[in-house]
């Protein structure tokens, strides 16, 4: 029972966890593919900059003395989520628009995301430094330990109280999404969009509103997802860059403009992740006891060395776009 | 800035040139003035061997429109080759059982890949579709227990025993050659398997295949001794301690071992760039560009497009590889924790970009340009900090913390700020490539 227990807290929680912040960050990318026709790689610091929006409102907070029942991280969230929205605004606005009325093709917008990436990453490290801070230097993390004596083990299921509410925020956020983009006039104006942007202009649906939306959506759950990153391990200036290529990854996988599949691919990419490193010996351990003596397994038995983590979602990339280059799901595939 | 003038567009864009040339070697000797001769020459040297990796992403994005965001990886590769190939011998390794545990697991590694050569064949018993591609995975998978059952207790060993694998003591100048032949031979795999994808897949495949290649150097520390560095590598020209040892001063031995570095490099630089220029004008360059601007009426006309650009991958990693290996032994260490995208996959993206794609006398200016511009911005920076210090202090705000981790940072900002303006009001670069046309 202990194994069974140690392999939830190790790969469920842990899986959930990454998968959300995954799918959150590639519904962003994936969004923007669609309707923007470009790989947008500036979406990792975004991702960065919504973690520091978000510390910084917190410290606002906690200097004022307010103190919630909540992590001042959550709470100040909404906020965090408006500011990044509009930052996100600015940012196509100055660097992106210009680009796209000229005519540019693709592949400049991409270079230019990539000239945003260096202008954000060098902004953050200007102001807060390259050090890892962290959003529970001065409240504790609160752990919920599920006892589960009752099933015959010893060790509890462990999980942080911002996993918690990570788990209900993606989910309410997910909901909402699929719900904007099904029921809402101008979220299936932005499906349509992405399906045929000439076609969808001539129909008379206004495309530059669509594009504001798509920038809003994209940057407020890029700041959603960097934050909880930042709650779950620490909050560093080069957080989301590591980051940013799973996620590409996970559009990848789910079909590049694809909304569905972008969430469909971070879980599958998170749990890829964690279950090759995972240590199967943990939990097959049992079977010791009816192997043949000299057949004992290895103390150390999982698929890749921790130290080549991420390389998994490469290698899963890789395959994909050998395999099948639109995804699982078909994507935009021009 | 040259539209007004008078003239046929060749000799506009030649005094162009000639201008900016000028005013990058004003900068150079701007920048020996103030920081010294010998801290100029280390940025020449460098900037050197940057206008080579520059060039080869040049053959690849200028000349035949690849995106390549995989240049760490080539760099690290040449930076890796060079090791084993110029480092000293390590005599502990090669006395202890560590060569025969190596051997194991090569016979090992190819015994995988024969399983899965066998799986690959199986259409030839009768075995197809479904079947095969499982028969395949699983070749694959057995092929990589093989293969970890054996390297990992190799490893383990070798890395208690003798630290490293050592190198084999030859001359840098074969380590860079090498460094060359390296990136080569994986750029021509990486080729095979990702240059069919539309550009932005191939941005993030190549940026996924260099992270992977970062993560294999950095943690096979028998091979590359990972994150404890390897150093001090051999220099193909006197070091700076062995003219010292023969009577200079200091000074001078800083100045002189580089001054025979850069001579080196340049010598390199100026060979390759002959090559590569005379080849973009030969017939071999017009095809390259028909390929590049329109692939599909190249194919038709029957040039091999699918070939030629995997032609041009490997080429232009050669470069890389080998402009890799003349960093790693001209800082004398081997750090694979010290690589990181900005440095060296976007900073040479700006060069080209800034520079102008597909010109080689721009891409080799940009990569002086941004070179210096990304080394001066540091202390410029600073210069800036501690100003804004005193003011801040005169404020009552208290001093600035932290300027010099600070100032560093700036270098990443300002690279960004120069490739969205070159984007913005530049866009085909201070160098536009001249395609020569019979009027």
């Amino acid at each position: 029972m202990d194994e069974l227990i140690f392999f939830i807290n190790r790969v469920l929680i842990s899986g959930t966890v990454l998968g959300s912040i995954y799918a959150l960050g590639a519904i962003g990318i994936t969004l923007i593919f669609g309707i923007l026709r470009f790989a947008h790689f500036a979406h990792g610091d975004m991702m960065t900059m919504g973690a520091f929006i978000a510390f910084v409102l917190a410290g606002v907070l906690a200097s004022a003395g307010i103190v919630t029942p909540l992590p001042t991280g959550v709470v100040v969230l909404p906020v965090a989520m408006v500011l990044a929205a509009i930052i996100a605004l600015g940012i196509d606005k100055s660097f992106y628009a210009p680009l796209r009325q000229r005519g540019a093709r693709p592949v400049t917008l991409l270079i230019a995301s990539i000239g945003v990436t260096l202008m954000i990453q060098g902004v953050i490290r200007l102001i807060f430094g390259s050090g890892t801070r962290s959003f529970f230097a001065d409240e504790t993390k609160d752990i919920f330990r599920i006892d589960m004596s009752w099933a015959g083990a010893q060790r509890p299921i462990s999980v942080t109280e911002p996993q918690v509410i990570m788990f209900v925020v993606t989910a309410l956020l997910v909901v909402a999404l699929h719900l904007f983009l099904t029921r809402s006039r101008l979220g299936k104006a932005m499906r349509a969009m992405a399906d045929n942007a000439d076609l969808a202009q001539v129909s008379g649906i206004n495309t530059a509103l669509v594009v504001r939306v798509t920038w809003v959506i994209a940057g407020s759950l890029a700041c959603v997802a960097g934050t909880m990153l930042a709650l779950d391990v620490a909050l560093m200036p080069d957080l989301a860059f590591n980051i940013v290529l799973p996620i590409f990854a996970a559009a990848i996988v789910g079909g590049l403009g694809h909304a569905y599949g972008a969430i469909v691919g971070g879980f599958l990419i998170a749990f890829a992740e964690t279950l090759a490193v995972f240590n199967w010996t943990a939990v097959l351990r049992p079977l010791n006891a009816v192997l043949p003596e000299g057949m004992a397994l290895p103390p150390n038995l999982s698929l890749v060395p921790t130290e080549y983590k991420l390389t998994v979602a490469f290698i899963i990339l890789v395959i994909t776009l050998l395999a099948r280059p639109t995804g699982i799901f078909k994507g935009a595939s021009t | 800035m040259s539209a007004a003038s008078t003239g046929t567009g060749w000799d506009t864009s030649l005094r162009r040139g000639l201008l900016l040339f000028v005013a990058m070697f004003v900068m150079i000797v701007m920048v020996g003035m103030v920081q010294g001769t010998a801290s100029m020459l280390l940025i020449l040297t460098q900037a050197t061997a940057y206008a080579l990796i520059a060039l080869g992403l040049n053959i690849q994005w200028g000349y035949g429109g690849l995106f390549n965001f995989a240049i760490m990886g080539f760099l690290m590769v040449g930076g890796a080759s060079t090791v084993f190939l110029s480092y000293p011998v390590n005599t502990a390794f090669w006395d202890s059982d560590g060569p025969m545990l190596l051997g194991r697991a090569l016979v090992a590694l190819l015994i995988g890949l024969g399983l899965v050569m066998l799986a690959r064949q199986s259409r030839r018993i009768g075995i197809s579709g479904r079947i095969r591609t499982a028969l395949i995975v699983l070749a694959w998978f057995a092929g990589y227990v093989i293969y970890r059952s054996q390297i990992d207790p190799a490893a383990a060993y070798i890395e208690s025993t003798a630290g490293f694998i050592g190198g084999l003591g030859l001359h840098p100048v074969l380590g860079w050659a090498f460094g060359g032949l390296v990136s080569a031979v994986i750029a021509f795999f990486v080729g095979r398997i990702s240059l069919g994808l539309r550009t932005d897949y191939l941005a993030i495949a190549t940026i996924g295949i260099s992270e992977i290649i970062r993560a294999l150097i950095k943690n096979m520390d028998w091979l590359t001794r990972g994150t404890m560095t390897v150093s001090p590598m051999p220099w193909p020209t006197p070091l700076p301690q062995e003219l010292r040892a023969l009577g200079f001063t200091i000074q001078d031995s800083f100045i002189i071992a580089r001054l025979g570095f850069l001579a080196l490099t340049a010598l390199i630089l100026v060979g390759m760039f002959f090559f590569v220029q005379r080849a973009y004008g030969g017939p071999w360059g017009r095809m390259m560009r028909a390929i590049r601007d329109n692939h599909i009426a190249a194919a038709s006309m029957g040039k091999n497009v699918t070939g030629r650009q995997l032609e041009l991958f490997v080429l232009g990693s050669i470069l890389m590889g080998i402009g890799g290996a003349i960093l790693a032994t001209f800082t004398q260490i081997f750090d694979p924790s010290g690589y990181q995208p900005i440095n060296h996959t976007f900073m040479i993206w700006v060069m080209v970009i800034v520079g102008g794609a597909g010109n080689n006398w721009g891409v080799v200016l940009g990569a002086f340009l941004i070179y210096i511009v990304w080394v001066i911005s540091d202390p410029l920076a600073q210069l800036i900090f501690v100003n804004l210090s005193v003011l801040t202090q005169e404020l009552g705000w208290g001093a600035i913390p932290e300027i010099d981790s600070r100032a560093l940072q700036m270098r990443v900002f300002v690279l960004g700020v120069v490739i969205t303006i070159a984007l913005r009001y530049a866009p085909r670069g201070i160098l536009p490539e001249t395609v020569r046309r019979e009027a």
